[in-house]
């Protein structure tokens, strides 16, 4: 089969399966075999393609061409394969878990879920593989519109207010200054084709080239860096399986991923260094790391708390892509990854917790590790790795994250990184340790409750055990992630 | 034949309306409607090839020769212009089939179709022809038309808003009447290219300054610029449901066409940047239409009103991109002109199935429509976005010209194009005011309530089609709109 095709498939799969998902509505047991499948052939896909990337080659797909010169592109390369191999991976684990959740919960609407999620997840794939900054502008924009009707899901007054800042922000961030960016860098550049080196050295110069970077930093509101944060934590009044796969790994990452693709493929590492244009930036990212983990203290609703630690871990990324040097890129590119595999096993927690225990906030908790000990087990390795402590993946992200900030000269983030993991380690580690170390205020009252879901519990042991993995095997992600920032 | 096309493009509409009016019986003479709509695109598109291939189509009525005789001149601006306003009224014709047996007294029901027709082919002679005195002759047989569509309307306040209408579009019409006198006074021609020739000659002369000031004011008041638009919103929102996406799609569009013939071709680009500083009149404007429109759009609750005040908002983009005097800019008007057809006619044509079926266009009456009526709604979700500029849409097309055309002149206009992305945002609120209320509350009305029927909804996709169609595949439009710009632009730099 001919890569081209590949890379279509990859949107046409999740976009079929959704078909398939309606066609089943009346049978639920093969619905959610059809979300299986799909799922499971979107992976294999990816798989192929990244076999044939890291061989070196660039295959591209054009789609269409709206206006002339600007098409709708595909285009496969290692930072987008990262991305893709993480989104398409956890979707089936995430299928997996939301059979046990949407059951247990008693969740209404399931079709309508299923279908969106894998709409969902097809507009991720094009953010991933996207040739151009039009077309990441593209799936960017229709990203946002499918998740809508997930985060609204529930219908109540509450999903209402929380879908209109969701839209509002992500919606108002891309329209006024993410277009904004992408009209001025055509303005100036005459195209928008991501390559190797950017596309803006010796168009831009002076003021021009910070602002212009600002404008794409904050315009990427799916990134979550302050003041322009606040969609995600409204984002959790939807069901637990799309805050987990959604907004902890696929459209935070989108977002994240996007602000180090444009750092890397349209100003250049090197540009970006050579005009200091990023300094103002990291030092934003910076304040949203330790602000977002002071507030997540705060919050005493497990979702909430885990919301605002992704709000302080996405800077993470934003962060070592501002560093502008590859040692930066490539702990940006691993935080994706390690911070994806480690924030899904939290959600799938919180959610196991809610549907078993009905149990939301953390203060609700005592005790309840004895119960439940497989999953908040798992918390703890999530903990592990979110804080970026061995034996879990985390700690490659953040070791890379800290050689950066040194190789810039910039001690005081070096500072703000071990503050901040020193942070996460307090306001997270607190769950674990009530679960399983604090006497419950009222004992009798666990009875009957026991572990989640079995195909929940499934999910959560995999994602676990995988950020324990990527702490021995991280080895052909770094490869990927060294293809991208270069020697 | 093909020779013919100019006056056919006339003739045709033209004829079949009386022809309507004496069947007196509502079922023939809409379907005669659709017919003669039908054949006016088909000649329309026939021109445009023919102008793409072999340049300027010049018609000789009654072979007198010009200046003498009046004549009628294609060139790739207007055959644009032509192919807008005639699809437009070819898929609004087969849409008001239904829609009008609901909403107008049968026995009026030939008089509709005799007064659309006319109104068509008002809009296309202003569009088709090469003579002053004959835009004003067909502006007023469009107006004249339009003012009886208009009072049509079910409420009883259609009446007033067609009366309002009719005194404003009176005053525009004498003005331009006034304008065209005092140029026929100063160089004893109407035919519009002799015009261009002769102006020059006396353009230091007061009375042209005059003229061109009286001919601005008349024709912004046709098209509804800020501050100049007050008959605009009653008008389309008590009107009937057609004559709303009808009115909304064409007559605007036609407006600013004349603005742009008027001002580039026969006065020319030179005279009107350089000398009268047409450019610096409109961008203030323009500005103040697309901000204070957009937010008083926002606090709507009418929603045909609520897109009545976004058009005004959008004419102001048109105006915005002529006021940047150059290519790029002068290409998004064109563009926006056929792209904002296109999205705010699906608009109001979901808006009309929506009337079909629960008689109100209330927001609160709205509630809970995407259950009921899922194919409207997703039609006016898809025009919305359309509306907002989303990609994929030609609202995005037309948003992206249009930044670009700013960003190019750099410096402050940076800031128009921040003005233009902030009210891109605005729309986004009015737009999802609506789409909230028809998904996300609970349906209250009556329980039978469903489906519009097919004969609304094909018409409606058909736009809802096109939105996405040319919003993907925008080469061609654009080529066109700029091929025009630079005609317009024609002896002054990009």
């Amino acid at each position: 089969m001919s890569i081209e095709l590949l890379l279509a498939l990859s949107l046409a799969v999740p976009a079929a399966g959704t078909l398939l998902i309606l066609l089943l509505r009346e049978n639920p047991n093969a619905r959610e075999a059809a979300s299986l499948v799909t799922a499971g052939a979107l992976f294999a896909i990816v798989l192929r393609i990244y076999g044939v990337v890291s061989s070196g080659e660039r295959p591209e797909l054009v789609l269409a061409e709206p206006i002339r010169g600007i098409p709708i592109a595909l285009e496969a390369e290692p930072l987008g394969v990262l991305f893709a191999l993480i989104a398409s991976f956890l979707w089936i684990v995430t299928t997996m878990y939301s059979i046990g959740y949407m059951r247990g919960h008693h969740e209404k609407n399931q079709t309508r879920f299923y279908v969106f999620f894998a709409f969902a997840i097809a507009s991720v794939m094009g953010v991933a593989f996207a040739g151009n900054l039009f077309t990441l502008f593209v799936f960017y924009e229709i990203l946002s519109l499918t998740t809508f009707p997930l985060v609204t899901h529930a219908g109540t007054d509450a999903a209402r207010r929380a879908g209109r800042v969701y839209l509002g922000i992500l919606f108002g961030t891309s329209i006024a200054f993410q277009l904004l960016a992408i009209v001025w860098t055509y303005a100036v550049a005459g195209t928008l084709d991501f390559q190797a080196g950017g596309i803006l050295d010796g168009r831009l110069a002076g003021i021009a080239v910070p602002v212009l970077l600002g404008l794409f930093v904050f315009g990427i509101g799916k990134a979550a860096v302050m003041p322009f944060h606040r969609w995600l934590p409204a984002a959790m009044v939807a069901p637990t399986p799309v805050s987990a796969l959604l907004h902890a790994v696929a459209v935070v990452k989108a977002g994240v991923f996007s602000v180090l693709k444009i750092s890397v493929y349209v100003f250049g590492i090197d540009f970006l260094a050579g005009a200091g244009a990023s300094v103002w930036l990291m030092w934003a990212a910076a304040a949203t790391i330790i602000l977002g983990s002071l507030v997540a203290f705060t919050k005493d609703n497990l979702k909430a708390r885990l919301a605002y630690s992704t709000v302080s871990q996405l800077s993470y990324v934003v962060l070592g892509a501002m560093l502008a040097n590859s040692w930066g890129v490539i702990g940006s590119g691993l935080h994706i990854l390690m911070h994806a595999f480690g924030k899904i096993t939290l959600f799938f927690c919180a959610g196991a917790i809610m549907v078993a225990a009905h149990k939301s906030e953390v203060s609700q908790l005592k005790g309840l590790g004895r119960t439940m000990p497989v999953t908040f087990g798992a918390f703890f390795i999530g903990t592990l790795s979110i804080v970026g402590l061995p034996p879990t993946g985390g700690s490659w992200s953040k070791w890379f994250l800290g050689v950066g900030s040194l190789e810039a000269g910039q001690v005081g983030l070096m500072a703000v990184l071990m503050v901040s993991s020193l942070l996460s380690l307090a306001y997270l580690m607190e769950i674990p340790l009530k679960g399983f170390f604090h006497k419950p205020d009222e004992p009798p009252h666990h009875e009957g409750i026991h572990e989640g879901p079995k195909w929940s519990l499934v999910a959560i042991v995999t994602t676990a055990v995988a950020c324990l993995a990527l702490f021995l095997y991280p080895e052909p992600f770094y490869r990927l992630m060294t293809m991208v920032a270069g020697p | 034949m093909t020779a013919q096309l100019p006056i056919l493009q006339i003739i045709v509409p033209l004829l079949a309306a009386p022809i309507c009016a004496v069947l007196r019986h509502g079922r023939a003479a809409a379907w005669l409607a659709v017919l003669a709509s039908w054949s006016a695109l088909a000649i329309a598109l026939a021109l445009l090839g023919q102008v793409m291939a072999g340049g300027v189509v010049s018609y000789h009525i009654g072979d007198w020769v010009p200046p003498i005789g009046i004549e009628y001149r294609v060139d790739i601006v207007n055959a644009w212009v032509l192919v807008i306003v005639a699809s437009m009224g070819a898929v609004v014709a087969p849409y008001s089939v239904k829609s009008v047996e609901h909403e107008i007294a049968s026995r009026r029901i030939p008089l509709f179709y005799a007064a659309y027709l006319l109104c068509l082919s008002g809009l296309l002679g202003i569009t088709i022809t090469g003579d002053m005195f004959n835009v004003f002759v067909f502006l007023e047989i469009s107006s004249l038309s339009a003012y009886a569509l208009i009072s049509l309307g079910r409420p009883r306040r259609a009446l007033t808003a067609a009366y309002r209408y009719l005194i404003m579009g009176s005053v525009g019409a004498t003005f331009i009447v006034i304008g065209i006198g005092l140029l026929y006074v100063m160089t004893g021609s109407l035919n519009m290219a002799d015009l261009a020739e002769l102006l020059p000659g006396v353009w230091d002369s007061r009375t042209v300054k005059v003229a061109y000031g009286f001919l601005g004011v008349g024709v912004c008041l046709k098209l509804a610029l800020f501050p100049l638009h007050l008959w605009l919103p009653n008008a389309y929102a008590f009107a009937p449901s057609p004559v709303t996406a009808f009115m909304a799609s064409t007559a605007t569009k036609v407006a600013v066409y004349m603005l742009l013939r008027f001002f580039l071709s026969i006065f020319g680009a030179a005279f009107s940047f350089d000398v009268m500083a047409l450019d610096r009149v409109l961008l203030p404007l323009a500005l103040v239409a697309v901000v204070s429109m957009s937010l008083v759009a926002i606090f709507q609750v009418d929603v045909k009103r609520l897109l009545a005040y976004s058009s005004v908002a959008q004419i102001g983009y048109m105006i915005l991109g002529l006021s940047f005097a150059s290519v790029t800019g002068l290409t998004a008007t064109l563009l926006h002109l056929f792209n904002h057809a296109l999205m705010k006619g699906a608009l109001f044509m979901a808006l009309g199935c929506v009337v079909y079926r629960i008689g109100s266009v209330h927001i609160d009456a709205m509630a809970g429509l995407g259950k009921r009526m899922p194919w409207t709604m997703a039609a006016f979700v898809v025009g919305g976005l359309s509306l907002v500029g989303v990609p994929l849409t030609v609202g995005f097309i037309s948003k992206w010209y249009l930044i670009l055309g700013a960003l190019e002149k750099g410096g402050p206009w940076t800031a128009v194009a921040v003005l233009v992305l902030a009210t891109s945002v605005m729309a986004l609120v009015y737009v999802w005011r609506v789409v909230e209320a028809a998904y996300l509350r609970e349906f209250s009305g009556d329980e039978t309530t469903g489906e519009a029927p097919l004969s609304l909804l094909a018409p409606t996709w058909v736009l809802v089609a096109a939105n996405l169609y040319f919003g993907i595949d925008a080469v061609r439009t654009a080529g066109v709109a700029r091929q025009a710009a630079e005609v317009l632009m024609a002896g002054i730099g990009s």
